[in-house]
């Protein structure tokens, strides 16, 4: 059985529908891509899961499943509690997922303390050796700095370094690379690959890059208007993708066409498919 | 651009500097009061009424800023006065700040129906024009300093609520809570121990304007005799009773309000130069 499956979830803002009946499934310490462009309903569905949505979206239907537990059927409480000992957030801002003012190091340990129940110093020890493994330099500086007092890309590596901490079995990866410089970036990504790989955890990797994809993930959902397109294991998708958008996101994406081609953005002829897609889809709802 | 940074910086520091001594002197002078005063302050003496102050003829050395029209002394007075204040600022202000500050932070933060409830009793609130609030509150509670206060707290609390309350609101739409959330923190710990730290620098301007505020309204309620008992000296009855000789002794009106107005300026301009320091970005 997955650790993470979401069925039929509906979400709206208002009227209007973001998520549209997503269904998608984590295994253990399997690594899921989740593509689609910006305003695809990508973060929703992490929001969603973590238990973090904003207060104007409304689940319509449908449930989560982590590690077995129906997530949506919960008392707040325990769903927070659940939560947050099977699943953390690596987020795509690591400029706002830290408390401008508050050091770093007990941000790092509150999580140790709040999850486990660990006692400070032994949270502190265990946080030392997380930005070990997240090659930090000077560990025992880097908790005595604020947030600002460090580079972007050092932020992020304490994030990782925070969302490993409570050896979470799930993480929700939120574009965690779209905020960094592009020398950065790589870095990012490899350190990400190797502590999934290293703790075994399972890993939604939201983006909107398929070269990513292809690096890291095993399978992959791809999202439009907050409706699947496709869900699919990683090696017949960049064979031949199925849906004619997949298809056209992969021409649009460098490398993995002729690099001397030159790109082609998704035709407006596949949008306008993909919209009538969705329309046909609102069509079966009931009417609210 | 570095030298105009440190230009705006020693300047803030200057001004934290100015003000905190003002303060400072005054918190001195209201404790130590019986030591400091040169006078009783409530004895008069008709055949020393309007001495002029020390630099004009005919004054006396025993009365530095002169005497006023009962021969009482305008710098002991201006001491003694200090005590009710400074204690109204301080009570006064520190009430008004916690009890705006917390329910700013509830209705910011948990949204829902706790915002509904403080937001609609803010809109209320604000209906109310303040100076006739005040009023018809004391002659409900009667005079003394307890009414005062409870006047200032009743009436300013919202001034608190509303700032913070959008201060809120937006840190808690930040990602630093969503983490905190999903590590499955109690929501009133994470209300503490996140929101409240990024929203303190703003408090803290709050806190002091609202400790001048507060000297202000004291003022002013002894102006129109509605403070506390008419004997012991405050700012407020002494510009009262100067503005009715200003044309035979300026400076039994003039030394009170010079008071009043560097002491009000001081505290916005402690909390202007306090918030910095209270800020880690800036710091
Ligand atoms: N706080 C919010 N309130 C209402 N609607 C929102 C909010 N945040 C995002 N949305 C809407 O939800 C949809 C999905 O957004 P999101 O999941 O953030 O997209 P992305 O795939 O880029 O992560 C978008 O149409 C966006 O306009
Ligand atoms: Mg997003």
């Amino acid at each position: 059985m997955s650790f993470l499956t979401i069925e039929n979830l509906s979400a709206h803002v208002g009227p209007s529908p973001i998520l549209r009946d997503v269904s998608l499934s984590v295994e253990a310490g399997e690594v899921r891509g989740l593509v689609g462009e910006s305003g695809a309903g990508k973060s929703m569905i992490g929001k969603a899961v973590l238990g973090t949505l904003p207060l104007a979206v409304q689940v319509t239907s449908g449930r989560i499943l982590l590690d077995g537990e129906d997530l949506l059927a919960m008392r707040p409480r325990d769903r927070r509690r659940v939560i947050g000992a099977k699943a953390a957030l690596i987020p795509q801002d690591p400029l706002t997922a830290l408390n401008p003012s508050r050091r770093v190091g007990p941000q790092i340990t509150n999580r140790l303390v709040d999850i486990l129940g660990w006692t400070r110093q032994d949270a502190q020890m265990r946080a030392l050796e997380l930005l070990h493994e997240v090659s930090i330099p000077e560990p025992e500086r880097v908790m005595r700095a604020y947030p600002h007092e460090l580079s972007g890309g050092m932020r992020q590596r304490i994030l990782i370094a925070s969302a490993f901490a409570a050896e979470p079995r799930l993480i929700i990866a939120d574009e965690p690379t779209t905020a960094l410089d592009v020398t950065v970036q790589k870095q990012i990504l490899k350190l990400i690959r190797q502590m999934q790989q290293r703790h075994g955890t399972a890993l939604l990797f939201v983006t909107h890059d398929l070269g990513v994809v292809s690096k890291v993930c095993q399978s992959l959902t791809v999202l439009f208007g907050g409706l699947v397109l496709e869900d699919t294991r990683v090696e017949p998708f960049f064979a031949h993708p199925s849906h004619p958008y997949s298809a056209a996101l992969l021409a649009a994406t460098p490398k993995y066409t002729d690099p001397d081609a030159s790109l082609t953005p998704v035709p407006d002829a596949v949008i306008e498919g993909v919209q009538a897609e969705i329309a046909a889809h609102d069509r079966m709802q009931p009417h609210v | 651009m570095a030298d105009a940074r440190g230009l705006v910086k020693r300047r803030a520091g200057v001004r934290l500097w100015l003000s905190a001594s003002w303060l400072g002197l005054l918190v001195l002078a209201a404790v130590f009061a019986p030591l400091i005063a040169p006078q009783d302050p409530l004895m008069q003496d008709l055949f020393g009424a309007r001495l002029p102050p020390f630099w004009e003829a005919g004054s006396d050395a025993a009365f530095p800023l002169g005497s006023d029209s009962l021969g009482r002394d305008v710098l002991s007075r201006i001491i003694y006065g200090a005590r009710l204040a400074l204690g109204v600022a301080l009570i006064a202000g520190t009430l008004t700040c916690l009890i705006g500050s917390f329910l700013g932070l509830i209705a910011g933060y948990f949204r829902g129906w706790p915002d509904m409830v403080i937001s609609r009793l803010v809109d209320i609130w604000m209906a109310f024009p303040p100076v006739l609030f005040a009023i018809l509150l004391i002659a409900v509670l009667g005079t003394g300093l307890s009414s005062i206060i409870i006047a200032i707290v009743v009436i300013d609390w919202t001034r608190f609520a509303r700032v913070i309350r959008a201060e809120a609101m937006s840190q808690g739409a930040m990602d630093y809570v969503a983490s905190a959330q999903v590590s499955g923190r109690k929501r009133f710990s994470i209300m503490l121990a996140e929101i409240l730290p990024n929203v303190l620098p703003t408090i803290v301007v709050l806190l002091t304007l609202e400790m001048g505020i507060a000297v202000i309204v004291e003022a002013i309620l002894s102006f129109v005799n509605l403070s506390i008992s008419t004997d012991q000296p405050t700012w407020g009855s002494m510009i009262s009773e100067g503005r009715l000789s200003i044309h035979q002794a300026w400076w039994v009106l003039v030394f009170p309000l010079v008071t009043l107005f560097l002491t009000v300026l001081s505290f916005s301009q402690l909390g202007e130069g306090l918030k910095d320091h209270f800020d880690p970005v800036l710091r």
